[in-house]
């Protein structure tokens, strides 16, 4: 077996970045900030798409985290940045918690779809509710950071990626733990695991509330790196896609993958944006059928690919 | 001569499904290190029998004690922690994977209960289980070999392989010999029994190949029309009229 460098890369990789973002211009510190806060749902999505369980409705907990971290600010006048992650992580993960105790029992497409219907009644609900914003959302305030207020945003990026990298230790090692370990052979053999002792429903519960921890925590950074939620950017069900789609693009393989295919996916819209305002649907499209053609295991087996012709 | 107490008691246990009896008035006592063979036509309730001993079917009443636990009510996960393993019909392992993951990920659920599922899994200790199992069921040459591509019967050495690894007490084989050919099937036999002798635990194992029963097992259940028609030994049970003539069907 390969020994795993994982822990290495994402620390060294971690550091490298966060000084190359000192002296990058602004628009690319933006485009790190986001692909990093985005890459962290990515990241649950990957443990759940390894057990064979895809989510449609994930931007339920991305949302509620951005909208956590809102209403601390706007009523509760909270603006450290690490008090804001906590509160949108904890509440999402408390959702998913609860969530989960229907979630556990459905699979395939009930289960994907089951996310959406929740996600969209969020979603009705924001943007029903006058004093939640409506389809307006709300503008947040930089967040202050160890009771400081930075003049750039440099000083968030580097938490965020500080955040990011701590995330992918953490799922790394949860991946090689006994529980964690438990993806492919519940997407394999369900009666099997229960026949070895282990309760299916315990595990998938687990994977769901980590998950729903993760896509609040992504949410809360998406909220303070943008400056602003507001429902269709953060709860609508486009959102879910797009979170499935960076997930497919970036591959299950590794836990850096997310935030190669979150960077990416960013890229990949600012360009289509730019240079085709009316046909960048079409070049996004076009890149999800050539990965699903071509890349099945995304963006991270290139890199596998590129590493053994390498050794 | 007064024996110890069984270890696995069933008390009239009956099982319907609607107006379909598919187990009625069974009554059985097995004791330790016992080698059952269960026989009977297709659609006895053997199959029946062990989903309820190890709790994927629940009786519609009765009750099964194993070493003093009552077993009904209890799911397969309950039961597995009880001490009862078994292997499946249908080999029940995980195809993506390879021989040896298939083991690991067996030993590790089997000795990683309750917080200990956090810690990480692969460990020195555990991979030297692993490669004790594998050569004990003779499956080294597979090791690295994704399921997939396995034959039958490899596969079901491995299905065998992964009940066996929590150590229980008792082991119940779903037709083991099903899918193996005819010139492989002693062999296959021998590797499984082997083994098991080592672990020194009780088997009962549902089984249509009369000369597999006649040669491995220490006493049989017969089963005709969800009742248990004979227990008794493989050689007097092979030679019974009512065994000869709903079990094997031989013509007179």
């Amino acid at each position: 077996m390969l020994r795993d460098n994982t822990s290495k890369v994402v620390f060294i990789g971690g550091i490298l970045i966060i000084a190359f973002g000192f002296f990058a211009p602004n628009w690319i510190v933006n485009q790190l900030m986001f692909g990093f806060s985005r890459a962290l749902a990515i990241l649950g999505l990957l443990v759940l798409w390894r057990t064979g369980l895809v989510s449609f409705g994930h931007a339920f907990y991305f949302g509620l985290g951005a909208y956590t971290v809102a209403i601390l600010d706007i009523q509760l006048g909270v603006t450290d940045v690490f008090l804001r992650l906590f509160g949108g992580a904890c509440l999402a993960g408390l959702a998913g918690f609860l969530v989960g105790f229907i979630m556990r029992n459905y699979r395939d497409i009930f289960f994907a779809m089951l996310n959406t219907a929740i996600s969209m009644v969020l979603y009705g609900i924001i943007v029903k509710t006058e004093s939640l914003g409506s389809t307006d959302g709300f503008a947040i305030s930089l967040p202050t950071i160890f009771g400081v207020a930075p003049e750039t945003k440099y000083p968030l990026f580097v938490v965020i990626t500080v955040i990011a990298m701590v995330s992918a230790l953490l799922v790394n090692f949860y991946l090689k733990t006994t529980v964690g370990r438990l993806t492919t052979p519940i997407r394999d053999n369900e009666i099997r695991v229960e026949y070895l002792g282990f309760s299916v429903a315990h595990a998938i519960h687990l994977k769901y509330t980590m998950s729903a921890i993760l896509a609040g925590g992504a949410g809360a950074l998406m909220a303070m790196s943008l400056g602003q939620v507001d429902p269709d950017s953060m709860i609508n069900w486009t959102v879910s896609g797009e979170l499935v789609f960076i997930t497919i693009l970036s591959g299950p393989g590794n836990v850096i993958a997310p935030f190669i295919g979150s960077l990416v996916f960013e890229v990949l819209r600012t360009y289509a944006f730019e240079l085709a305002p009316h046909l960048w649907q079409l070049i996004v499209g076009g890149t999800f059928l050539t990965i699903i053609f071509f890349l099945p295991g995304g963006i991270w087996s290139l890199i596998v690919k590129f590493g053994r012709n390498k050794s | 001569m007064k024996q110890s107490k069984p270890i696995l008691e069933v008390r009239d246990l009956l099982k319907t499904f609607g107006a379909v009896v598919a187990a009625k008035d069974i009554n059985v006592d097995v004791n330790r290190g016992e080698i059952v063979g269960i026989i009977g036509a297709n659609g006895a309730g053997k199959t029946c029998f062990v989903n309820m001993v190890t709790g994927y079917l629940k009786p519609t009443s009765g009750s099964i004690v194993f070493d003093g636990i009552e077993l009904v009510g209890k799911g397969p996960r309950e039961v597995t922690h009880a001490g009862i393993s078994r292997s499946f019909q249908v080999s029940q392992v995980f195809h993506t994977m390879t021989v040896a993951e298939n083991l690991t990920i067996a030993l590790a659920i089997a000795t990683n209960r309750g917080v200990r599922a956090l810690s990480e899994m692969e460990t020195p200790e555990l991979t030297l289980q692993r490669d004790a199992v594998l050569k004990r069921y003779q499956l080294e040459n597979y090791k690295d070999m994704t399921v997939n591509v396995l034959s039958q019967g490899v596969r079901k050495l491995l299905d065998i392989a992964m009940a066996v690894v929590s150590e229980p007490r008792i082991l119940l084989l779903d037709e083991p010999t099903s899918g193996i050919s005819v010139e492989e099937k002693f062999d296959f036999m021998d590797v499984v029994m082997g083994a098991l002798k080592e672990d020194n635990v009780t088997v009962l194992f549902v089984e249509h190949d009369m000369e597999i029963v006649e040669r491995y097992v220490s006493r049989v259940l017969a089963f005709y029309q969800g009742e248990i028609i004979a227990d008794m030994s493989p050689k007097k049970a092979l030679a019974d009229s009512k065994v000869q003539e709903f079990v094997i069907g031989k013509r007179h």
